[in-house]
C-alpha cells in the first residue's frame, strides 16, 4: 500500500497554514483552562448564573445582548418561575394595538433582552463615538475568544510613558493597539453574589466568559455531547469495516 | 445484453424496457477495476459523498435562511439556536465546504503524481478541472451568504478584481453588484446561483463518470490492466474499500464538526457585514488561500487576475504539457522529485496567502508564484524530454519491479466471482 497517511499529514498541513492566518497581533492573551474547552467541556451552570448576573449590572448598561431571548435563560438552570420575573423587570415596547398605538408592557419569557440604546446612532453618540458592540456572539466573534475576553476585562493598565492616551480612550494591554474607548468596566466587588462566590476583578471576568460563552453557542455542550456518541458509532464502522475489507480482500493479497 | 441474470420478475420486466438495472449491474457491481489502487484512489468516491453532503444539507439550510442584508446574518443565528439541530446542519455545511475541497485537492495531487491525466483520459481530467472551478464560484459565493464581515469584504474584494478586465470589466462588476456596490441585490443573486450550481456540478461530475468508465481507473502503476487476472470487479472489492475510506473521513468530518466547528472559519465572520468598517485584513477562505497569494503576488491588478485565472487555466491544457509517455511518478525518478517540490510549493502558497501582504511576504509569494508557472510550463515539458524513466513492470500483476510486489491471484479471484 502507498502511503495513504500522507493524505492525512498533507491536510493537517492545510490546516495549519490556516491556524497560523487567524492567529495574528502583538498582544499575548492570558490563557485559562475553562471547563468548556476539550471533547468532554461543560459550562459551569453556577459560572453562568453569576456572570449573568454580573452582565446586567455592569456590562447591560451599553451593551445589548440581541440573540439571547429570556426564555433562553432556563439552560443557566432557572426555573419557569424565575425566568418570568427576570422578564417583568423590563419593559418593552410592543403594538401596534387596536387603536393604532405602540405601548409599553412588562417584559415575558418569549423576549429577547431589550437593548440599552434606541439605534446604533444613539449608541455611538452615548458613548464618544464608538459603538459598544452586542455581546451575543462575542467570544465567537474574537480569535480565541474566551481567553481574549477574559483578558481584555482584566488587563486595564496605566500607559507606558512613552504612550500617549488620547482623551476619551484607556490604556488595555490585551486590546490590539492597546486604545481603547471602553473604559475599566470591573475594578473588583461590582457585584454582590447571591452564592458569596469571590467577586475580585478575575473572578467577575471569569463569570463573565462563562456566560458569554453560552451566549455565543447555546447549543455547546449539546454538541460536544453527540460528538463524543458519533465518533464511538464511527471509529466501531471503522473497525468493522477495516475487518470486512480485509475478509473479501484476502483473496487477493494471497499469492 | 441478457435479462435473465435477474431472478426477479419485474425487475426483469422493467429491464427489457428500461435496462436500468443492467447499467447499474455494468457500472458498479461487474465493472473491471485494476486490482492495485491504492488509498488515494478512495478521494473519487469521497468527492461524490461530499458533494451529496453539502447539497443535502444545503437545502435544508435554505428551507430557514433569509437572504437579505437586514436578516440574513440574524437568519444564520436563528438556524443557530431556534431550529431544530440547526446548529448541526449548519456546523456539517459550513465544514463540509472545507472537507469537499481537502478531499478534491487530494484527489487532484493524486492525478497529478500517478499522471491520470494522460492519454487517453484527457477529457476526464479537463471535466474535473471544470468541476474544481465550479465549486471554487460555488463555495465563494456560499460564503456571503451568511453575511459577516468577511462575507461582505471577501465579496467585495473579488468581484471588484473583474474590474480589471480591459473594457467591459466595469460593467461586468455592476451586473455581478446588481447595482454600484455589494448591497442586497448581489445578495440574493449570489444565494440564487449558490442553489443553482452545485446542479451543474452534478451534471458535469456525471460526464465526468462516463468519461472515466470508458476507460476505466488509472492505477499506481500506470500501465493498462493487460487482462482479467488484472483486475477486480468493483463490487464487492471497491465498494468495501470505499466504506471503509468513508467511515475514516466521516470520523475526522464528525470530530472537526463536533469539537472544532469554527477551526477553519474567520471569527470576524460573526460579525455582522458592515460597510463603513473594513477589516483588518480580509483573507478567503483558507482553499482560496493559494490562488490569492497567486493574485497578490503580481504588482498589476490585471496581471494579478490573469495570473490567478492562470494557474486554473494551465490545469487545462496539462495533458499536452506534460508529453512523458510514462503516467505513475513512480517510475520517473526526477518527476517523483519535483512533484513534491510543487505540492510543497502549494501549501507555501497557501500560508503566504493568509499573511499580510508586506515585507518578506511579498518576495516569497513572488518567488512561489513563479515556481508554480515554471512546474507546468517548462519543468514538466523538459521532463518528458530529458527524463529516463525506470523500466515499466510487464503487467500489474507481475508489478515486482516497482516493489509494489502483487502476486497474480486471478485464479483466486475468478472462483470468488
Amino acid at each position: 500500500m502507498m502511503k495513504w497517511y500522507q493524505a492525512i499529514i498533507f491536510s493537517c498541513a492545510l490546516f495549519a497554514s490556516n491556524a497560523f492566518a487567524a492567529g495574528s497581533g502583538d498582544v499575548v492573551l492570558k490563557h485559562k483552562d475553562w471547563s468548556f474547552n476539550g471533547p468532554f467541556g461543560t459550562l459551569d451552570k453556577a459560572a453562568m448564573q453569576r456572570g449573568f448576573q454580573a452582565y446586567r449590572e455592569i456590562c447591560a448598561s451599553c451593551h445589548s445582548l440581541d440573540y439571547i431571548a429570556f426564555r433562553n435563560l432556563s439552560d443557566l438552570g432557572y426555573s419557569a418561575a424565575e425566568i418570568k420575573a427576570f422578564a417583568a423587570e423590563y419593559d418593552v415596547e410592543d403594538g401596534p394595538n387596536d387603536e393604532g398605538e405602540m405601548f409599553i408592557r412588562p417584559g415575558i419569557a418569549a423576549d429577547r433582552f431589550p437593548s440599552p440604546y434606541q439605534n446604533d446612532a444613539a449608541a455611538r453618540a452615548g458613548n464618544n463615538g464608538a459603538y459598544p458592540p452586542d455581546l451575543s456572539l462575542i467570544t465567537k466573534a474574537r480569535a480565541k475568544g474566551p481567553d481574549y475576553l477574559y483578558s481584555l476585562l482584566t488587563s486595564y493598565k496605566d500607559a507606558p510613558e512613552d504612550k500617549e492616551v488620547p482623551d476619551g480612550m484607556y490604556y488595555n494591554a490585551a486590546y490590539p493597539g492597546h486604545l481603547i474607548a471602553m473604559p475599566q468596566p470591573i475594578y473588583g466587588e461590582d457585584v454582590i453574589y447571591a452564592d458569596g462566590a469571590p467577586s475580585d476583578v478575575s473572578a467577575i471576568a471569569s463569570d463573565l466568559v462563562y456566560f458569554l460563552t453560552w451566549t455565543a453557542e447555546p447549543s455547546l455542550e449539546k454538541r460536544k455531547r453527540t460528538g463524543v456518541k458519533v465518533l464511538i458509532f464511527l471509529l466501531f464502522m471503522v473497525g468493522m469495516s477495516y475487518g470486512a475489507m480485509k475478509f473479501i480482500w484476502a483473496d487477493v493479497k494471497k499469492a | 445484453m441478457s435479462a435473465d441474470k435477474f431472478s426477479n420478475p419485474v425487475v426483469r420486466w422493467v429491464d427489457h424496457r428500461l435496462p436500468i438495472f443492467t447499467f447499474m449491474d455494468h457500472e458498479l457491481n461487474e465493472y473491471p477495476t485494476p486490482k492495485n489502487l491504492n488509498y488515494f484512489w478512495n478521494f473519487g468516491s469521497l468527492a461524490g459523498i461530499s458533494l451529496v453532503i453539502m447539497i443535502v444539507t444545503g437545502i435544508v439550510l435554505a428551507m430557514s435562511y433569509t437572504p437579505h442584508v437586514d436578516y440574513a446574518f440574524q437568519s444564520v443565528e436563528r438556524i443557530m439556536r431556534d431550529v431544530n439541530h440547526g446548529w448541526l446542519i449548519r456546523y456539517i455545511h459550513m465544514n463540509g465546504a472545507s472537507f469537499f475541497f481537502i478531499v478534491v485537492f487530494i484527489h487532484i495531487f493524486r492525478g497529478l503524481y500517478y499522471g491520470s491525466y494522460k492519454a487517453p483520459r484527457e477529457l476526464l481530467w479537463i471535466l474535473g478541472v471544470l468541476i474544481l472551478l465550479l465549486m471554487m464560484a460555488t463555495a465563494f459565493m456560499g460564503y456571503v451568504l451568511p453575511w459577516g464581515q468577511m462575507s461582505f469584504w471577501g465579496a467585495t474584494v473579488i468581484t471588484n478584481l473583474f474590474s480589471a478586465i480591459p473594457l467591459v470589466g466595469d460593467s461586468i462588476v455592476t451586473l455581478l453588484w446588481g447595482g454600484f456596490s455589494v448591497d442586497n441585490p448581489t445578495l440574493n443573486r449570489f444565494f440564487a446561483l449558490h442553489y443553482l450550481m452545485p446542479f451543474l456540478i452534478v451534471g458535469v461530475v456525471i460526464l465526468h463518470l462516463v468519461a472515466l468508465h470508458r476507460f476505466g481507473s488509472n492505477n499506481p502503476i500506470g500501465i493498462d490492466p493487460s487482462g482479467p487476472q488484472d483486475t477486480v470487479p468493483f463490487h464487492p472489492y471497491y465498494t468495501i474499500k470505499d466504506f471503509f475510506g468513508l467511515s475514516i473521513f466521516l470520523s475526522l468530518f464528525a470530530a472537526t464538526i463536533f469539537f472544532f466547528p469554527n477551526f477553519m472559519g474567520h471569527p470576524d465572520n460573526y460579525i455582522p457585514a458592515n460597510p463603513m468598517q473594513t477589516p483588518a485584513h480580509i483573507v478567503p477562505e483558507w482553499y482560496f488561500l493559494p490562488f490569492y497569494a497567486i493574485l497578490r503576488a503580481v504588482p498589476d491588478k490585471l496581471g494579478g487576475v490573469l495570473a490567478m485565472f492562470g494557474a486554473i487555466a494551465v490545469l487545462f491544457i496539462l495533458p499536452w504539457l506534460d508529453r512523458s509517455p510514462i503516467r505513475s511518478g513512480n517510475f520517473r525518478p526526477i518527476f517523483r522529485i519535483f512533484f513534491w517540490v510543487f505540492v510543497a510549493d502549494c501549501i507555501a502558497l497557501g500560508y503566504l496567502g493568509g499573511m499580510p501582504a508586506e515585507g518578506i511576504y511579498v518576495v516569497l509569494s513572488r518567488v512561489a508564484t513563479a515556481w508554480y508557472f515554471l512546474h507546468f510550463l517548462a519543468i514538466l515539458p523538459l521532463l518528458s524530454v530529458i527524463e529516463t524513466p525506470r523500466p515499466l513492470p510487464q503487467s500489474l500483476s507481475k508489478s515486482v519491479l516497482g516493489g509494489t510486489a502483487l502476486a497474480g491471484a486471478a485464479s483466486a479471484v475468478k472462483e470468488k466471482v
